[in-house]
């Protein structure tokens, strides 16, 4: 994840408190997706960014899960993610994101 | 008159030692961690220059395998040898490190650039017989200084070293001792942009059958890169550093910049200031970026691969006014995200492919091959950034299927049969869009395609001023071979004049009864 993205999340965190921070996700694929999530569950794994040896344990979703797509109004959905939607592999994605919550969220 | 691409020019220059010198990832690390395993691992996965040369998408990238080559070769692609690996293809080339410091001492107007003088000695005739080097270029080298001079610079007047095979040869010194948009770091970005540039517009004239270099009215710069002092940072102007190194003396010119999407921007002015008969022929060029060299490095040495971003990239077009042969810039169906897009991939792809579709009537099976972000994936992919170019082309295939212009099941196809695989060096802008104009031309002059689309994509939030997405693209067509109406025809001049007079004689009726 993006230093600058580390720093803004950490920023939050300790603004809002962890318990009210919800991370959402869109990347294209499980990996990049995955990757998110361990940065801000359980720390950067590259231990290069602000987020380095911080487990912050945020409940991180990725927007094409089937519980965060049931909180949208439908027809914005469908004119914004619906697309892409139909390009990700989705249960691959949400495989990997409900394995990292499973393991690493303080707050799901 | 319609604006057409006359020709094209894509060059790289090999430059290892910089990846290590120059190179954020690595100059970030050496401030964090400057003892880090990353760093000492570095050397050990730099490839020589003959290895680049036997890079497949490297030798498509400069004409000599037609991008169709990577669809039957297995990935990864590092590791296989391709047999045409020759410095020069009929896009440009492949200049050696060496070769790309004497170029940059070329293009240094403030004496900016010091090079060992053994070393400018041992590489000076090689570097003469390049066709694109002029007389003048040669002229401007000098004879360099002493190794005792160079390493004085760099100990104590912070100059950035330049290194070939680990040895010191050279530095380029700050331009100011306290402004910082000056400093020896900032000048190595804006000096390599410049000298690759440089080669690119060289090549470019080179390659474009009836342009001499006097014919160029107009240079647009769309690298990545600002140049200026504290008062006006990014003031430029490179274009026309660049257009003064090749002798563009009839020429004028300025910088655009769009991040990635700078290089469409870029042609779509240069087509539309031809067309409006400001200019006869704009040169659109852009160099490219030390910064970015090694940029996924860390995950290409974790997985044991060579570094592949080891390539500063450049690359011209050509634009100008009709010549009854070349393709067209359709500038009637352009594609362009707006302020009020939004940044929803749907939305983006949207404003970018399929409302300048539906707006000529045709839909996206029209359009024969899609150039969007064209990076190679064989060096995003290990990096975890995905196929960018394919990812590209499913989301076309995907806005297809929701406008009812294909079937779900075509679109395996689909994507197949419009997508290009990608080829170009991870450089910003170098890999957007642009790096198929020159093969486009090729083949929609030959007849073999109708319809190129090329979409230049890019992401304004990292200069943290917006977090709008821009994009904006547009299609190649072939030429009729008829000049379009400019004016006003005969037959409606006599019309008029029929009318005119019906209308007097009429009015002459009227004021005799």
């Amino acid at each position: 994840m993006d230093l600058e993205n580390q720093k803004r999340v950490l920023s939050f965190a300790e603004e809002l408190g962890a318990e009210n921070v919800v991370v959402l996700v869109g990347a294209a694929d499980a990996e990049g997706a995955g990757l998110a999530a361990e940065t801000v569950e359980a720390g950067d794994p590259t231990y290069a960014g602000p987020l380095t040896g911080v487990s912050l344990g945020l409940a991180c979703y990725h927007v094409c899960e089937p519980v965060v797509k049931e909180e949208f109004d439908e027809a914005i959905y469908e004119e914004q993610v619906s697309m892409m939607e139909m390009v990700l592999d989705v249960d691959e994605i949400v495989e990997e994101m409900e394995d990292i919550r499973g393991e690493y969220c303080k707050y799901c | 008159m319609n604006s057409v691409v006359k020709g094209t020019s894509y060059i790289l220059a090999h430059t290892p030692d910089m990846v290590l010198q120059n190179g954020v990832t690595q100059t970030n690390e050496r401030i964090i961690n400057p003892e880090s395993e990353y760093l000492k691992k570095v050397p050990e996965h730099l490839r020589s220059y003959e290895d680049a040369l036997a890079y497949y998408p490297n030798q498509v990238y400069i004409g000599n395998y037609d991008p169709e080559v990577l669809d039957d070769l297995p990935m990864p692609w590092h590791d296989k040898k391709a047999e045409k690996a020759e410095r020069f293809g009929h896009f440009g080339e492949i200049m050696p490190q060496e070769e790309f410091f004497l170029m940059m001492k070329v293009v240094d107007d403030f004496d900016l650039v010091q090079l060992d003088k053994d070393f400018i000695a041992e590489y000076k005739e090689k570097f003469a017989e390049n066709p694109i080097v002029s007389e003048f270029m040669m002229g401007r080298l000098g004879e360099g200084k002493d190794a005792a001079d160079i390493k004085r610079l760099v100990e104590e007047e912070h100059s950035e070293k330049l290194m070939h095979n680990h040895k010191l040869v050279g530095c380029i010194k700050r331009a100011h001792d306290i402004d910082v948009n000056l400093s020896a770091h900032v000048m190595i970005e804006n000096i390599v942009s410049k000298a690759s540039a440089v080669i690119a517009l060289a090549h470019g004239i080179k390659n474009t059958e009836g342009i001499e270099a006097g014919d160029v009215e107009y240079v647009i710069d769309c690298c990545e890169e600002a140049c200026g002092d504290a008062n006006q940072r990014g003031g430029g102007n490179f274009a026309k550093s660049i257009g003064e190194i090749v002798q563009l003396k009839n020429a004028t010119g300025s910088d655009t910049r769009s991040f990635c999407a700078g290089p469409s921007h870029a042609i779509v002015e240069a087509a539309s200031l031809v067309k409006a008969g400001v200019y006869k022929n704009v040169a659109v060029v852009a160099g490219g970026s030390t910064a970015k060299l090694g940029m996924n490095g860390k995950d290409h040495v974790a997985k044991e691969l060579p570094i592949l971003e080891d390539m500063v990239g450049g690359f011209c077009v050509i634009i100008g006014e009709d010549d009854l042969k070349s393709p067209i810039i359709d500038l009637a169906h352009i594609g362009r995200h707006t302020i009020g897009t939004g940044s929803a991939p749907q939305a983006v792809m949207t404003a970018l492919v399929s409302n300048p579709l539906e707006s000529a009537g045709l839909t996206t099976k029209d359009v024969d091959k899609y150039s969007p972000e064209m990076q190679n994936p064989d060096i995003t992919m290990p990096a975890g950034a995905g196929n960018v170019p394919e990812a590209n082309l499913k989301m076309i295939g995907a806005l297809s299927v929701k406008m009812g212009w294909l079937d779900r099941k075509e679109l395996p196809n689909f994507i197949k049969e419009h997508g290009i695989k990608g080829y170009a060096p991870t450089q910003g802008h170098i890999p957007s869009g642009v790096p198929y104009v020159g093969y486009a031309r090729e083949n929609i002059v030959s007849g073999k395609m109708q319809r190129v689309m090329i979409i230049g994509k890019g992401s304004l939030f990292l200069g943290r001023l917006t977090n709008l997405f821009d994009g904006i693209s547009f299609m190649l067509i072939p030429n009729t071979g008829e000049a379009e109406e400019t004016g006003v025809s005969k037959d409606t001049i006599r019309k008029l004049i029929a009318e005119s007079l019906r209308d007097f004689a009429g009015s002459l009726v009227t004021e005799e009864n």
